[in-house]
């Protein structure tokens, strides 16, 4: 068998060996399920590994043999996010409820990937229906931090950062609703992409707040996650809020490498308790392209500090609306009782972990009549002076630097039992969904805790549909780290 | 103030049972995240018209027939009681 350096290998590289011949899916595959076998038991990065991978393998070796054409993703092993369906695979959400649930569909970006020739591998831990920063809300024991087995990888996309980050993978997908790519992918040193809301259809992602939520890639390199992306993306007839930029009313803005960029860096972002050696990890970044001649300029974001108020109304609203669909009824968990009501209630009792019983009840609190206006419309409107805040910055500059995190990777159970601490996790990532825009979280240095290095992310942040300035600003910083 | 009373009368509205110590400690987690939120209030909002379908250029779509026909087979087959390819469920009111 072909000697490689798993660590060093890319999505695009193994796409070139197994085009020439190089490597077989088979063997490919079978690497990773030996990677897994011998890590997964201590890292708990997937819930499931599908034993139909090698079978699937086999074809994308046929069709490279008889001299087809190799597809954008043929033969490329990936994990999946527990809450994307895969049609007759079990698809939990990480979460008691759907424990027995076999998906009868493709999500889009499944049926996308499929259709370029990935293989995949099996599901990925997460927090439960993706409300977490941390994976320990999983309903299935936490996902661990390859850097350090005592801290957590970041969630919810947990189990999908440490796949690809301990090289049980060579590339994820992951869900973002309010950092959930980002932060692990920053908490896991590896690169993680929130799409623009409406560029990735949402259909087949089980929902937790559907004006937010936004499927991404999570991979080692930039080029990965831009190959992924362009295969994962576009319009669906089944996702309304799904988008094709070229029916855009305003044309999506445009990158170019010998273009010089104006860089904002967002002096909100810059306050918050960041942590010293995280924070000259960023700076590092902002040097790195001022002294490749790009513009950099402080930009002011007024309404961010408010986002994270903003967001823990409107996603316990959207929360509680989305996962009144689980009764007991029709599908995943039941319950008997005596009626009907008694059915319901125990069903989701006995399904639903503590957290997603706390924002159900949270989301009930904030939509309660009396409530309404003061919680969900007060915030809904702070949420249109945030986009305005982008808006106007993005007038002045082609994309923000920011940090992804105010810390490295923290210890379980740390915050288990304090969630306002576990939310303000996300206090420099929320604002990008409450906007829209799409962000990109990379490498780009390592800080030291008790004896240990652990990996500190940067966060890229364009306008609207400009994820091509992300791949093009994090491929300069993939150039000078 | 959130209360456990508060905390059992939203259980009830959103059909999640809680024990009597999960009440009171959602009280308190509540109680934290609402003074939270509660900074909203700083917030001037006037002229801001309601926003609650701002950000979606294509929320609203017309009435098409469906393109694509579900087989629903798959999807009955979920479904944990059945009887005579109909979802089967209990009795909605008591005698």
């Amino acid at each position: 068998m072909t000697r490689i350096n798993l660590s060093e290998l890319t999505v695009k590289g193994a796409r070139e060996m197994l085009h020439k011949g190089d490597i077989s899916a088979r063997e490919l595959v079978s690497i990773y399920q030996e990677e897994i076998k011998s890590k997964n038991k201590t890292l708990n990065a997937y819930l499931e590994v599908f034993d139909d991978a090698f079978q699937k393998a086999e074809e994308a070796d046929e069709r490279i043999k008889s001299g087809q054409e190799p597809r954008v993703l043929e033969g490329v092993p990936v994990a999946i996010k527990d809450n994307i369906l895969i049609k007759g695979k079990i698809c939990s959400a990480g979460s008691r409820m759907l424990e027995n649930y076999a998906s009868s569909y493709d999500a889009h970006v499944v049926q996308k990937l499929k259709e370029a020739g990935a293989i995949f591998l099996g599901r990925a831990n997460m927090d439960e229906f993706a409300m977490g920063s941390s994976t320990e809300n999983s309903a299935y024991g936490a996902t661990k931090n390859p850097y350090d087995e005592s801290r957590v990888p970041g969630g919810s996309s947990g189990g999908s950062a440490v796949a690809v980050a301990s090289n049980m993978a060579l590339a994820s997908l992951g869900s973002d609703t309010g950092g959930s790519i980002r932060q692990p992918a920053g908490f896991c040193g590896v690169v993680g992409l929130k799409p623009t809301y409406g560029a990735v259809s949402r259909s087949g992602l089980i929902a937790m707040a559907s004006s937010l939520d936004q499927i991404g890639p999570i991979t080692k390199t930039v080029d990965d996650a831009e190959l992924i992306f362009n295969v994962i993306k576009g319009k669906d007839a089944k996702d309304s809020t799904s988008v094709d930029p070229a029916h855009l009313a305003v044309a999506p803005p445009s990158g170019g490498r010998a273009a010089k960029l104006k860089i904002g860096v967002p002096k909100e972002f810059f306050t918050e308790g960041v942590d010293k050696d995280v924070l000259e990890v960023v700076n590092r970044a902002i040097e790195t392209f001022k002294g490749l001649g790009h513009e950099v300029k402080e930009v002011s974001l007024p309404h961010s500090p408010y986002a994270l108020a903003v967001y823990y109304i409107i996603v316990p609203a959207e929360v509680s609306a989305n996962l009144a669909r689980f009764e007991g009824i029709r599908y995943g968990l039941h319950k008997h009782a005596k009626n009907l009501l008694s059915e319901y209630v125990e069903t989701r009792a006995a399904g639903f972990g503590k957290e997603v019983r706390r924002r159900i009840i949270l989301g009930t609190h904030v939509l309660s009549s009396g409530y309404y206006d003061a919680y969900y419309g007060r915030a809904s409107k702070v949420r249109v002076l945030i986009k305005k805040d982008f808006e106007k910055a993005f007038g002045e500059v082609d994309l923000m630097v920011a940090p992804v995190s105010p810390k490295p990777a923290f210890k379980i159970g740390e915050k288990v039992d304090d969630p306002l601490s576990m939310y303000l996790e996300d206090i420099f990532l929320v604002p990008i969904n409450l906007a829209g825009v799409p962000a990109l979280s990379l490498p780009y240095g390592q800080v030291q805790r008790e004896g240990k290095n652990l990996p500190v992310g940067i966060q890229l942040i364009a306008p609207w549909f400009g994820e091509n300035i992300l791949f093009e600003a994090g491929r300069i910083l993939e150039a000078h780290r | 103030m959130i209360s456990s009373d508060d905390v059992k009368k939203m259980a009830k509205l959103a059909r999640v049972e809680l024990d009597a110590k999960e009440e009171r400690d959602l009280a308190r987690d509540l109680e934290s995240v609402v003074g939270y939120i509660d900074k909203l209030k700083e917030v001037n909002i006037s002229g801001i018209e309601d926003a609650s379908h701002v950000f979606h250029v294509n929320d609203f779509r017309e009435d098409l027939p469906p393109k694509e026909i579900f087989d629903f087979a798959p999807l009955l087959d979920l479904a944990p009681e059945k009887e005579r390819g109909f979802i089967k469920v209990k009795k909605i009111l008591d005698k």
